[in-house]
C-alpha cells in the first residue's frame, strides 16, 4: 500500500498549501468598502499610484500633482490663458522685483480647523527648503535670501531658517530674494509653496499617507494601487471651490483599461487616450472627447559635447529643422496629438511671439542647401535617443525618414530600454547624437523655457549648450524691474536661440483625453491638467 | 517518504539563497538610477539625489548591499520602497492574494475543463468529437492572449452587458471570471492535447486489456487503470504551471487592470526598485519549487512504481 500512503502525505501538503492562500487571501480585505460603486456626487478620473509620499514639495510627477493639487492650495494660481488668479493670497507685489510682500485672505482654515497663517506658509517654505529633509523640489525655494543656509551644496546646513522669509503679522510675510526675480510671482503657482500645519511636524511620514490640507478637497482614503477618495470641502473659500462632492483617483494598469471603462461608463474621466484607442475615440465618447493643446514642447537636443555637434555651424541645425514635415507627421504618425511648433515657447506662455522665420516650415530643398553651406554633418549621421517604452519610436522614425529624405543625412533612432537608461544616458554626457527632449511648463512666463533648458548653468541642460553671450542675455533679462521688460527680454533671448539652434523644437502637446456621459465641464488648465473642481456631475 | 521531503526542503535553501543574489545582482547591472528616475524630466538638486542615495545605501558596492538586504530578509525585513517610502512586505501583501486567488480561479478551469475535454477526446480517438477538440486547442494556442481579452471583454462587457470590462473589486470572484478564463485558456489547451494524446496511447496497453478480460467495469478501468497511468504527464505540466500563471500574467492583468503580482513585478522595474523585484521574484521562486515538490510527491501516488526513500 505504498501508493495509499504517499496519498496521505500528498493530502497533507495540500492542505497546507490551501490554508497558506487562504490566509493570504484574508490579509487584502482592508479596502473593500471603498473599492467597489462610487458614492452619490463623486468624479472618477484615472489617476493612479502617486510614486512618493503626498508631501507637496516631494512629489513632481502627474499623478502625484493631481492629488496634492487637489488637497492644497497655494497663493496663487493661473486661468487658462496663463493669468495669475490670487487663490490663498490677497495680494502678491514687490516695488524692486526682489522683496515681495505676501498678504493672505483672513479666515482660510487647514482641514483639520487650524488657521492658515503667514507662518504655515514660512515654516512650511523652511522645511521643505532644508536640505536634511530630502525634498525634491528644494531648488524652488533658491531664489529665497538664505537658502544656501539651510541648503549648502554639501554637508549639513547651517541655519533652520533662510532669512529672507520674515512674519509681519497674521496674514502678511515678505519674501526677500537674493536677486531681483521680476517674475517670482509666478513661480508661487507651482503646488511646491503651499503651506502646512503644524500636525506635519509631529510626523511627516505618517502626514504623507493622510495629508492635511488648505485646498478645495479633504482627504478620505487611500487603498494602495486602487483608489483615492477626496471629499468637497464644504469651508473652502477660493475661487476653485469644487462643484462637485468630491473625486476618486483611480489607479489603471494601462490606458487601455481605463478607456473601455469610460466608454462602459465605469470611469468619469481619462487623462489621455492611449495610442491603439485614438482613432475613434472621438466617435466613441462623442462631445465627451477632449482635445486641447497645452504649454509643452517636445524638441531634439543635440549633445553638444559630441564629435557631430562640437563644432558644428548652427546653420546645419536650422537646416535638419527645416528638413522635418512637422505637419504630415502630426496629422498621420502622431493621430493629431501634437501641433507643429513655431517657436521655441509654446503659445499658452506668456512671451509665446511670432518669429517671423522659416526654419520650422518644410522645405527639403532649403535644408539641403543649408546643410551643405554650413558644411555637412560631420559623418554624415545623426542619431535620435529616446526611451522606446514612451510612444516614441513611431514618430522618431518618421523624423529620421522625412531627415534622410531631404538632406541626404543619414539618420537612425537610439532606442533605450526605459526612460530611467534615458535619463541616465542624459545624465552622464552619453548621448551619441541627439536626444528626445520634452518640457511641460511650471510656470507660464516664457523664462521657464528658456533659462531652464539653455542657460549654461541649468539642470536641465543635458545637451550642454554653452553660449556666454545668451547667458548675458539672460541675466539682464532677470535684472529688468518689471516683468513686461523681463518677458520682453527673452523674448530677445529667443530670437537669438533661433541663430544659435540649441534644440530643434518639434511640437507642442496637446491633450487627447475624453469623459463619459456622467459629468460635464471638464475644462484643460494651461500645463494640461484637468481642472477637477469645475466638474460637473449630471 | 518523511525524509525525501525533508532533504528536499533543506535544498531550497540554498537555491533561494542563490537566486535572491542573482535577481539582486541582475538589477544592479541595469542602467538607469532609482533615485534618479524619481525625478524625470525636470530640473532637481544634485545634493538631494547624493543625500538620498547615502541614505539608501546604494553608493555601497554591491556584495556589501546584498549582505544588507539578506540580513534583513533573514530578519522577515524584504526592505522599503525607494519612492513610496513603503515597507515591501506591504507591497507584496496586497499584490499575492490577488494573482493567488486569479491563479487558483485560472488552475480549477484548466484543471477541469482541460482534464475533462481531454478524457471526452481520448477515449475515442480520431472521432469527430477529438477533431473538433483538436481544432479548438489549436485556435486556443495559436491566438495571442490579449486577442482572446480584449474579444471577451468586447462580447461579455460591450455586447451581452453581464460584467464590467476590467476588475472593479478584485475581491470578488464574479469580476475575476473572466480575466481567470483568459488566463487559463493556453493551458487548458496544453492540458486537454495531454490528456487526450496520453489516454488515447494507454487504451492501447496491455493491462487495459487485461483489466478488460478481468470483467471489471468500466467504470473503474477508465476512473483508476486509465487515469492513474495517464495523468503523469499532464501533472508534471501542471506543475510549472502553477508559476507561470502566478507571475506570468502582465499582459491579462492589464486588460482586466487586476492589480497582481504581475502588475507589481512590472512596475518595480520600470521604475527600478531593485528590493521589491528581488522580494517579489524570490517569492515566485519559491512557488515554483513549492509546486516542483508536489508534482514529485504526486507521481508517487499515480504511479506505485515510484518510491522515494
Amino acid at each position: 500500500m505504498r501508493g495509499a500512503k504517499s496519498a496521505k502525505w500528498v493530502a497533507g501538503a495540500i492542505v497546507v498549501a490551501m490554508a497558506a492562500t487562504a490566509c493570504g487571501g484574508g490579509s487584502g480585505d482592508e479596502g473593500k468598502k471603498s473599492s467597489s460603486g462610487k458614492p452619490e456626487g463623486y468624479v472618477s478620473i484615472d489617476v493612479g499610484e502617486p510614486q512618493k509620499p503626498l508631501i507637496p514639495a516631494d512629489t513632481n510627477e502627474s499623478l502625484g500633482s493631481y492629488v496634492i493639487q487637489s488637497l492644497f492650495t497655494q497663493l496663487l494660481d493661473f486661468d487658462a490663458e496663463g493669468e495669475i488668479v490670487y487663490t490663498n493670497a490677497e495680494s502678491v507685489t514687490t516695488a524692486d522685483s526682489k522683496t515681495w510682500t505676501v498678504k493672505l485672505k483672513s479666515g482660510w482654515k487647514f482641514h483639520n480647523g487650524e488657521a492658515v497663517t503667514a507662518q504655515s506658509y514660512v515654516d512650511a517654505w523652511n522645511w521643505y527648503a532644508n536640505v536634511e529633509n530630502q525634498q525634491q523640489n528644494s531648488f524652488w525655494f533658491s531664489d529665497i535670501a538664505g537658502y544656501a543656509d539651510v541648503h549648502p551644496e554639501s554637508g549639513a546646513p547651517k541655519a533652520d531658517t533662510m532669512s529672507g522669509l520674515k512674519v509681519v503679522d497674521d496674514t502678511t510675510f515678505t519674501i526677500e530674494l537674493t536677486e531681483k526675480v521680476p517674475y517670482f510671482n509666478y513661480k508661487l503657482g507651482y503646488s511646491t509653496f503651499a503651506p502646512l500645519p503644524k500636525v506635519f511636524y509631529d510626523d511627516p511620514k505618517a502626514f504623507g499617507k493622510k495629508p492635511i490640507g488648505n485646498g478645495p478637497y479633504k482627504f478620505e482614503s487611500w487603498t494602495r494601487k486602487k483608489l483615492i477618495q477626496v471629499a468637497a470641502n464644504p469651508d473652502y473659500q477660493g475661487p476653485n471651490k469644487a462643484q462637485n462632492k468630491g473625486i476618486q483617483f483611480k489607479h489603471y494598469a494601462t490606458v487601455e483599461a481605463a478607456y473601455q471603462d469610460v466608454v462602459s461608463g465605469n470611469l468619469d474621466i481619462i487623462r489621455q487616450v492611449g495610442p491603439t484607442d485614438l482613432p475613434k475615440y472621438k466617435q466613441d465618447l462623442g462631445e465627451g472627447a477632449i482635445e486641447q493643446p497645452y504649454a509643452a514642447i517636445q524638441t531634439l537636443v543635440p549633445a553638444f559635447y559630441t564629435s557631430t555637434f562640437k563644432d558644428m555651424d548652427p546653420k546645419v541645425r536650422q537646416g535638419l529643422s527645416m528638413a522635418i514635415d512637422r505637419e504630415t507627421i502630426t496629422k498621420t504618425v502622431l493621430n493629431s496629438t501634437r501641433t507643429p511648433a513655431t517657436s521655441f515657447v509654446p503659445p499658452q506662455v506668456k512671451g509665446n511671439q511670432d518669429l517671423g522665420t522659416d526654419v520650422f516650415t518644410y522645405d527639403p530643398a532649403k535644408a539641403k542647401q543649408l546643410v551643405t553651406e554650413g558644411g555637412g554633418v560631420p559623418g554624415n549621421k545623426v542619431l535620435i535617443q529616446y526611451n522606446s517604452d514612451g510612444g516614441h519610436k513611431e514618430w522618431v522614425t518618421a523624423v529620421c525618414e522625412s531627415i534622410r529624405n531631404a538632406t541626404g543625412v543619414d539618420c537612425v533612432g537610439d532606442a533605450k530600454p526605459d526612460f530611467a537608461t534615458d535619463l541616465e544616458a542624459r545624465d552622464n554626457d552619453q548621448v551619441k547624437s541627439m536626444y528626445r527632449g520634452g518640457w511641460v511648463a511650471d510656470y507660464p512666463v516664457n523664462v521657464n523655457f528658456i533659462k531652464e533648458l539653455y542657460h549654461s548653468g541649468a539642470e536641465a541642460n543635458n545637451g550642454r549648450f554653452k553660449n556666454a553671450a545668451i547667458d548675458k542675455m539672460m541675466a539682464e533679462a532677470d535684472k529688468a524691474n518689471s516683468l513686461e521688460e523681463s518677458v520682453k527680454g527673452y523674448q530677445e533671448v529667443e530670437k537669438k536661440l533661433l541663430d544659435e539652434m540649441p534644440a530643434i523644437p518639434l511640437w507642442y502637446y496637446r491633450i487627447n483625453g475624453g469623459h463619459g456621459k456622467g459629468v460635464d465641464n471638464v475644462e484643460v488648465d494651461f500645463h494640461g491638467d484637468l481642472e477637477l473642481t469645475g466638474v460637473t456631475v449630471k | 517518504m518523511g525524509r525525501y521531503v525533508a532533504r528536499r526542503l533543506l535544498q531550497m535553501i540554498p537555491v533561494f539563497i542563490g537566486s535572491t543574489f542573482l535577481i539582486f545582482a541582475m538589477m544592479y547591472a541595469l542602467p538607469g538610477d532609482p533615485v534618479r528616475a524619481l525625478m524625470g524630466d525636470q530640473a532637481f538638486d544634485p545634493a538631494v539625489l547624493e543625500a538620498k542615495r547615502h541614505e539608501l545605501g546604494l553608493d555601497l558596492p554591491l556584495w556589501q548591499q546584498y549582505v544588507n538586504y539578506f540580513t534583513g530578509l533573514l530578519q522577515g525585513d524584504f526592505g522599503t520602497e525607494i519612492g513610496s517610502g513603503r515597507p515591501i512586505s506591504e507591497i507584496i501583501a496586497h499584490a499575492f492574494p490577488v494573482s493567488v486567488r486569479l491563479t487558483l480561479f485560472a488552475f480549477t478551469f484548466t484543471v477541469i475543463v482541460g482534464i475533462g475535454l481531454g478524457i471526452v477526446a481520448g477515449l475515442r480517438p480520431e472521432s469527430v468529437r477529438d477533431r473538433g477538440l483538436l481544432g479548438l486547442t489549436l485556435v486556443l494556442i495559436s491566438m495571442p492572449s490579449f486577442v482572446l481579452g480584449y474579444l471577451m471583454q468586447y462580447l461579455f462587457a460591450f455586447q451581452l452587458g453581464l460584467t464590467t470590462p476590467t476588475v472593479q473589486d478584485s475581491e470578488s470572484f464574479g469580476d475575476l471570471f473572466l480575466p481567470a478564463i483568459v488566463l487559463g485558456s493556453l493551458s487548458l489547451a496544453y492540458v486537454a492535447r495531454l490528456t487526450r494524446t496520453s489516454i488515447a496511447e494507454n487504451l492501447r496497453a496491455d493491462y487495459m486489456r487485461t483489466a478488460v478480460a478481468k470483467g471489471l467495469p468500466r467504470r473503474r478501468i477508465v476512473g483508476v487503470h486509465l487515469m492513474r497511468n495517464s495523468l503523469v504527464p499532464v501533472v508534471t505540466f501542471l506543475g510549472t504551471d502553477i508559476g507561470n500563471l502566478m507571475a506570468g500574467a502582465i499582459v491579462t492583468e492589464g486588460i482586466f487592470n487586476v492589480q497582481g503580482v504581475g502588475d507589481a513585478i512590472y512596475e518595480a522595474l520600470f521604475r527600478r526598485e531593485g528590493a521589491t523585484v528581488v522580494g517579489i521574484a524570490s517569492l515566485i521562486v519559491l512557488v515554483y519549487l513549492l509546486a516542483s515538490l508536489l508534482v514529485d510527491l504526486l507521481y508517487a501516488v499515480l504511479d506505485p512504481r515510484i518510491r522515494y526513500a
